[in-house]
């Protein structure tokens, strides 16, 4: 019985004494236990595939054929009315500079409070150590809850207009630039601080010279990525009545045709803006990044 | 066998290597000596094509080697090896991961991604560290090690490629003097066993002075002695450190030698 559970095994088995041999067994354990874990990976994906598809209340490819019904209408409507095109495209631009203002706006004030957030809640740099968690956690349900939930409740209270969207938005930004700062700041070398606490320096001042101009790239090209993440969120939120090119949008579509020269020429605007500032922010990030 | 001629690489207006030429006729152990600056590693990395070089020929066995493109260039690196000052390792891996890399030009991707080692592969990367002396550490993450060993398992990867030439980049500037020996030794014993040429920039002239063959002076990019160790005397040494008669080598020596102090000893030891 026992013979049969713990062999004898055929073959000899690896003197894990010599060096060579204790090395080839445990490369073939690892390489063993990476092969379990892709069947484990690949199991898992074909399952869930089957489960989601059997929660679809609709059929996916039968509904397929109806993906163009409703830009078509839109499409063929707004070339019925061309002509008005340029004159709505500067109509709309007062709403676009709203809706561009608000997510500056809220950048920067999320950016400045996520900068104290990530300074109070990073390893070896706060500082009160002890606080660290508390600072995490309330990055955490800034992050957690989204803007339209915030600029709901903001708008209900404040009434509608671009202030609410921009402290929803920057209650979010908070949350999500705190994680990224501290991240960067987490992997930032702690020599220069070393060399200015030997100098006598204080907390401030090891934070103002020691840290901040090492992170200042990273986080001059996190904020301009969020940047760009706002001006798309501020549209959003003009849905909601925050004021800005969503609320026109929302004007021009919410009673189905007749306006939809509007929605064209709101479209177009919006996706110029997000096509300026997205390569605007990534010549700035690399410039920033790369140092010239 | 190494022809370098007329290599020159100009960073903006300034020439960190300035038109260089050497011939190397037969496998030895050339010491390259100068101050920081002077262009010894720019030399070095420009024979690995790690740095283009702006204008010249670096001829191995008559092939140029600075117009090599794509999987000819990356053939060549295979067969130059080069070990850095930082040793250069990926430290989160294992030191006989670390030293299977010495193959990675002459397998797929794909393979070594996955870590599909052949077992004849890794019984050899293990019978290198054990040439060198640490074969016992070879399941162990690479930064765990000292610098000394960090740069065996760089020596290791390096005898894993097989290589015919080693370039060695200042390769015990970081190291105390004990292990600064021991790798010294291990590049020497590579050198007379298997007769495999080793280029090493240095910058103490005992080093150079006691393991080279022929030593290769530079300064701003020329060079400007080219001889036997025995040819470099102190006023030599000041001339390609451009340094005045206050200049004396013993005093940042490292050399452990010295006479023997008997009395001391015998104390010591009672």
């Amino acid at each position: 019985m026992v013979d049969i559970t713990f062999g004898p095994e055929p073959g000899k088995r690896p003197d894990l004494s010599n060096p060579t041999e204790a090395y080839i067994h445990l490369a073939r354990r690892k390489r063993l236990y990476g092969f379990i874990l892709l069947i484990l990976f690949v199991a898992l994906m074909a399952s869930g595939f089957k489960i989601a598809q059997d929660r679809n209340a609709g059929d996916f490819l039968s509904g397929l054929h109806q993906l163009g019904a409703f830009p078509s209408e839109v499409l063929s409507e707004a070339w019925k009315n061309r002509a008005n095109l340029p004159a709505l495209l500067w109509q709309h631009l007062p709403s676009l500079i709203e809706t561009l203002n608000i997510a500056a706006a809220a950048t920067l004030l999320g950016g400045a409070f996520g900068a104290f957030l990530a300074l109070g809640s990073t390893r070896h740099l706060a500082r009160f150590p002890a606080l660290t968690p508390l600072f995490r956690r309330t990055a955490d349900i800034m992050r957690a809850i989204p803007e339209i939930v915030i600029a709901l409740i903001l708008i209900f209270i404040l009434g509608g207009g671009p202030v609410p969207a921009v402290l929803a938005i920057a209650f979010h930004t908070a949350g999500a630039l705190g994680k990224l700062f501290s991240e960067s700041a987490e992997n930032a070398d702690l020599k220069p601080v070393e060399g200015l606490t030997s100098t006598g320096a204080s907390w401030g001042q090891q934070i103002w010279l020691g840290i901040i101009p090492q992170v200042a790239p990273n986080w001059l090209s996190y904020a301009l990525l969020r940047f760009e993440i706002n001006i798309r969120a501020s549209a959003i939120l003009g849905f909601v009545g925050s004021g800005g090119i969503g609320y026109d949008l929302k004007l021009a579509m919410q009673w189905g045709g007749g306006k939809y020269d509007q929605v064209v020429a709101i479209f177009a605007l919006l996706f110029c803006a997000i096509v300026v500032f997205d390569q605007l922010s990534g010549y700035a990030r690399n410039r920033l990044v790369k140092g010239q | 066998m190494l022809k370098v001629e007329n290599v020159t690489r100009l960073f903006g207006q300034k020439a960190a290597v300035d038109n260089v030429s050497f011939q190397i006729d037969r496998s030895a152990f050339v010491g390259v000596i100068g101050r920081s600056g002077a262009g010894k590693s720019t030399l070095l990395r420009m024979m690995n094509r790690l740095t283009d070089a702006s204008s010249g020929v670096i001829a191995f066995e008559g092939r140029d080697v600075l117009t090599l493109q794509g999987a000819a260039k990356r053939a060549w690196q295979g067969q130059c090896a080069m070990i850095f000052q930082q040793f250069n390792l990926v430290p989160r891996m294992d030191v006989a991961s670390n030293v299977l890399h010495g193959l990675l030009n002459q397998r797929s991707t794909f393979a070594t991604m996955f870590n599909l080692w052949s077992d004849a592969d890794i019984t050899r990367a293990l019978q290198i560290l054990e040439r060198l002396g640490i074969a016992e550490q070879a399941p162990k993450r690479a930064e765990a090690l000292s610098g000394g060993q960090q740069q065996r398992v760089a020596i290791a990867r390096a005898l894993m490629q097989d290589p015919a030439v080693i370039l060695a980049d200042e390769p015990i500037a970081s190291l105390d003097p004990m292990n600064a020996q021991v790798v010294m030794d291990a590049l020497r014993r590579i050198h007379e066993e298997d007769g495999r040429m080793v280029i090493a920039n240095l910058h103490t002239l005992d080093t150079a002075r006691r393991y080279c063959d022929r030593v290769i002076g530079m300064r701003d990019g020329r060079v400007v002695f080219d001889g036997t160790p025995d040819q470099l005397t102190t006023g030599v040494a000041r001339d390609i450190y451009g340094a005045d008669a206050s200049f004396n080598e013993s005093a940042t020596s490292t050399a452990i030698t010295g006479p023997r102090d008997a009395a001391y000893a015998d104390a010591m030891l009672a």
